[in-house]
């Protein structure tokens, strides 16, 4: 048995946050129904990334969407919502990201599903809240990275605030969502009761920072300071980084640099002996070591670094990734059929439950695919 | 808040650092009762500190973040009077999440098979750098190093950048999460079937599952994600994307059209491209772009687009950030009960209207096994 088996969801997000919170909860065994707006459904569908597109839709909508149901529903009108609202009847969970007020303005706000399904869990994904003088705002991901101050974590100090390149506040925000969802269903399955669920990217986007935020608000308040050389991480001292060999990059992480001075054949590093100085003086500490890992190569010097058990990887980009045997023993891949039949390569759960990969083999559905289905299934 | 809704749920903490550290605060947010297992020198994160920051001289401000609102007992995991006070304990526990290299918890008698005949409807939870098999199962499960393995260093910064690894610990951030995910939808399973469940999670596995929209186009296109030339936001997103440089600042600008965009900052050049070209000629936009953006204030930018509903944003840093209504109405910040001032951040979901706080600081090593012993007859 699945962990969430017989969970309804009713999810109707778009883009990344909601879905990708509602892909997770699929795989630990949900049934999800997206429900979409006729003729163009969730946006993402047409949000072309590099040109790449699968049956018409663009391939990342097939990453986050696999193993969901479609069904169609123009909000606005009075027959479908309130098909809609009868659906709502069945589900366990309704989950949006619309922008505060909208589901309201639908009739479709908490207080109203709550009417229809007490122990609903109702749970919204937005961008700033759902009060505050930001609530309007955009809920984008590079927005939501702007305004907390992501980019100033990021790359070497000469170079210019960098934002991380992956949709990182959209997959965190979806994570808590997809916690407070499951919290929500847990305390409804001990009590019977339902509950309102809220997540913001904002508040997000600022938990991923809690460390460096605490650091923040008890030193007096002193903004981070990247290294100027071979940057990783603002707040972690010499030699953490990511160094240029002869014919690669090696990622180096916490070590004592006396002993990697010895164990390199290093003497530069002979003028560090304090550890106090690893964190003060590191710029000048990963210069020296920069330069003299450039006069070798990567297997060299992994062949003196592992043995001594220094924290160390090469670095590898998907290409290289790809080959080694520590990423196929993962069995990552998954393959899916769409609703049209064609195949469809993604990557899988990566929760193990019981010993077992959680592999779906169900793509993304094409648009209202499953509505009439769903019409007869539920009498609707 | 009162009733939250993990209350009497019991989750033991074998685990160090950051990736079920985080996990376990979070369970303790949403209500549950955590109590730290920690050996007799204790969780090593108490002694690692960043910007040789200390709540007192015993433990680090880092540990204090990560480890608020739990409880610590300390045990000798190789003492057997120790061990099995510990396995009467799991006896009584609904959760337990360690992040051990591996077949470190199976030479304790703790590892899935062991803890499974102690409590069956137990909800055991392993975080490991990289699974269980394979040859990089004995390689140390750090956050930069599984960053270098997973290709994440190739998708931030410009094409002309070297690998520009993420400034954050996200690898131990998003596997603490997913684990959270897991441990809750276990739950709810063992009430329903009173059977217990084993999860498995590592770092690598997150961190490919965290570029899955990028790696699903890789394995579809066969071509290696490109950073574009100039302001970098997403390699696989068209201009405008990104972060540009103003006459006084940065702002962001996301998914635009184009034309709107031209006629939004009255830049005429913009309006020769077409849908295609803001992929195939991301660079030469982004660079008329530039250009353009750095002639003007960033206010004067922003009250630009935002007149026409743009999506672009003001760069903050923290201090302005925080100086900003916006900011404060989230009431975001609390304070943890300690004799000196301590000020971190809440747990960023809300049920029923309600924010959740813990303001209880984090236990000083072995603070609460007295208690512990006592109140379960250990």
């Amino acid at each position: 048995m699945k962990l969430l088996e017989d969970i309804l969801i009713l999810d109707f997000s778009q883009f990344l946050s909601g879905p990708s919170a509602s892909l997770r909860l699929a795989d630990l065994g949900a049934r999800v129904i997206k429900i979409e707006k006729p003729n163009t459904g969730d946006i993402c569908r047409q949000l072309y990334v590099s040109d790449v597109e699968i049956d018409g839709d663009s391939t990342i909508f097939h990453a986050i969407n696999r193993n969901k149901e479609s069904y169609q529903a123009d909000l606005k009108n009075p027959d479908d919502l309130s098909k809609i609202k009868k659906l709502i009847s069945h589900a366990d969970v309704v989950m949006h990201n619309f922008r505060p007020g909208v589901m309201e303005r639908l009739g479709l706000g908490y207080e109203v599903v709550k009417k229809l399904k007490p122990e609903i869990v109702y749970a919204s994904i937005s961008g700033y809240g759902e009060e505050g003088e930001w609530k309007n705002l955009p809920g984008q991901d590079l927005l939501v990275q702007a305004l907390t101050g992501l980019p100033f974590l990021n790359n070497n100090s000469d170079q210019p605030p960098t934002p991380m390149g992956v949709a990182v506040v959209d997959i965190l925000a979806g994570t808590h969502i997809a916690q407070g969802i499951l919290a929500a269903l847990f305390q409804r399955t001990k009590t019977g009761k339902g509950a309102l669920v809220q997540v913001s990217m904002l508040e997000s986007a600022l938990d991923f920072q809690f460390e460096v935020l605490t650091c923040f608000l008890n030193d007096g308040q002193q903004l981070p300071q990247r290294s100027k050389v071979n940057h990783a991480h603002a707040y972690v001292g010499a030699p953490y980084g990511v160094f240029k060999t002869s014919d690669g990059y090696l990622a180096l992480a916490m070590g004592n640099i006396t002993f990697l001075g010895k164990l390199l054949s290093c003497p530069g590093l002979k003028d560090f002996a304090d550890p106090k100085e690893w964190f003060e003086r590191r710029d000048e500490i990963k210069q020296v070591l920069a330069e003299h890992l450039a006069t070798n190569s990567l297997e060299h010097w992994l062949s003196l670094l592992e043995p001594a058990d220094i924290w160390c990887s090469e670095v590898l980009n998907y290409e290289q990734l790809m080959q080694q045997e520590g990423y196929k023993v993962l069995d990552m891949e998954l393959v899916v059929k769409t609703t049209s039949g064609k195949e469809v390569k993604t990557s899988r759960c990566p929760i193990r439950v019981n010993g077992e990969l959680l592999r779906s083999e169900i793509g993304a559905p094409s648009l209202g695919y499953h509505t009439e289905d769903l019409k007869r299934e539920f009498g609707i | 808040m009162k009733d939250r809704p993990l209350s009497g749920i019991i989750v033991l903490e074998f685990c160090q650092y950051l990736s079920g550290p985080s996990a376990g605060l979070r369970l303790a947010d949403l209500g549950a009762r955590v109590i730290k297992i920690e050996s007799p020198k204790g969780d090593a994160c108490r002694k690692l500190a960043i910007e040789d920051l200390w709540v007192n001289d015993r433990d680090s401000l880092l540990f204090h973040t990560i480890n608020r609102n739990k409880e610590s007992l300390t045990a000798n995991l190789k003492d057997e009077n120790d061990l099995s006070k510990i396995k009467k304990l799991i006896g009584l526990a609904d959760v337990m999440i360690h992040n051990f290299r591996s077949g470190v918890m199976e030479k304790l008698g703790l590892g899935y098979e062991q803890v499974m005949s102690i409590n069956s409807n137990i909800i055991y939870t392993e975080i490991s750098g990289y699974g269980a098999t394979g040859p990089w199962v004995k390689k140390p499960g750090q956050d930069l190093l599984c960053q270098a393995k997973s290709g994440l260093m190739y998708t931030s910064g410009n094409e002309s950048d070297p690998p520009v690894p993420f400034g954050l610990a996200i690898g131990d951030i998003i596997c603490g999460a997913q684990a959270v995910q897991g441990v809750l939808a276990g739950l709810i399973h063992v009430y329903k079937t009173g059977v217990g469940v084993k999860l498995e999670l590592s770092l690598m596995e997150s961190l490919l599952d965290f570029q899955f929209e990028l790696l699903t186009t890789y394995y579809e296109s066969g071509k290696l994600p490109r950073r574009s030339k100039t302001n970098n936001g997403h390699s696989l997103l068209g201009a405008p994307y990104g972060i540009h440089q103003t006459k006084d600042g940065y702002i962001a600008i996301a998914m635009v059209p184009l034309a709107d965009l031209a006629e939004a900052i009255a830049c005429e050049q913009l309006l020769s491209f077409g849908k295609k070209d803001i992929f195939s000629k991301r660079d030469s936009i982004k660079k008329i772009l530039a250009k353009h953006l750095a002639k003007q204030t960033s206010q004067y930018w922003i009250k630009l687009l935002k007149a026409k509903d743009l999506w672009a944003m003001e760069l903050l840093d923290w201090e302005k950030l925080r100086f900003q209504s916006g900011y404060q109405q989230m009431e975001l910040e609390q304070k943890i009960s300690l004799d000196s001032d301590l000020l971190t951040t809440r747990c960023p979901i809300r049920f029923d209207n309600q924010k959740l706080y813990g303001e209880k600081a984090a236990p000083d090593l072995g603070a609460d096994t007295d208690k512990i012993i006592a109140e379960f007859g250990l």
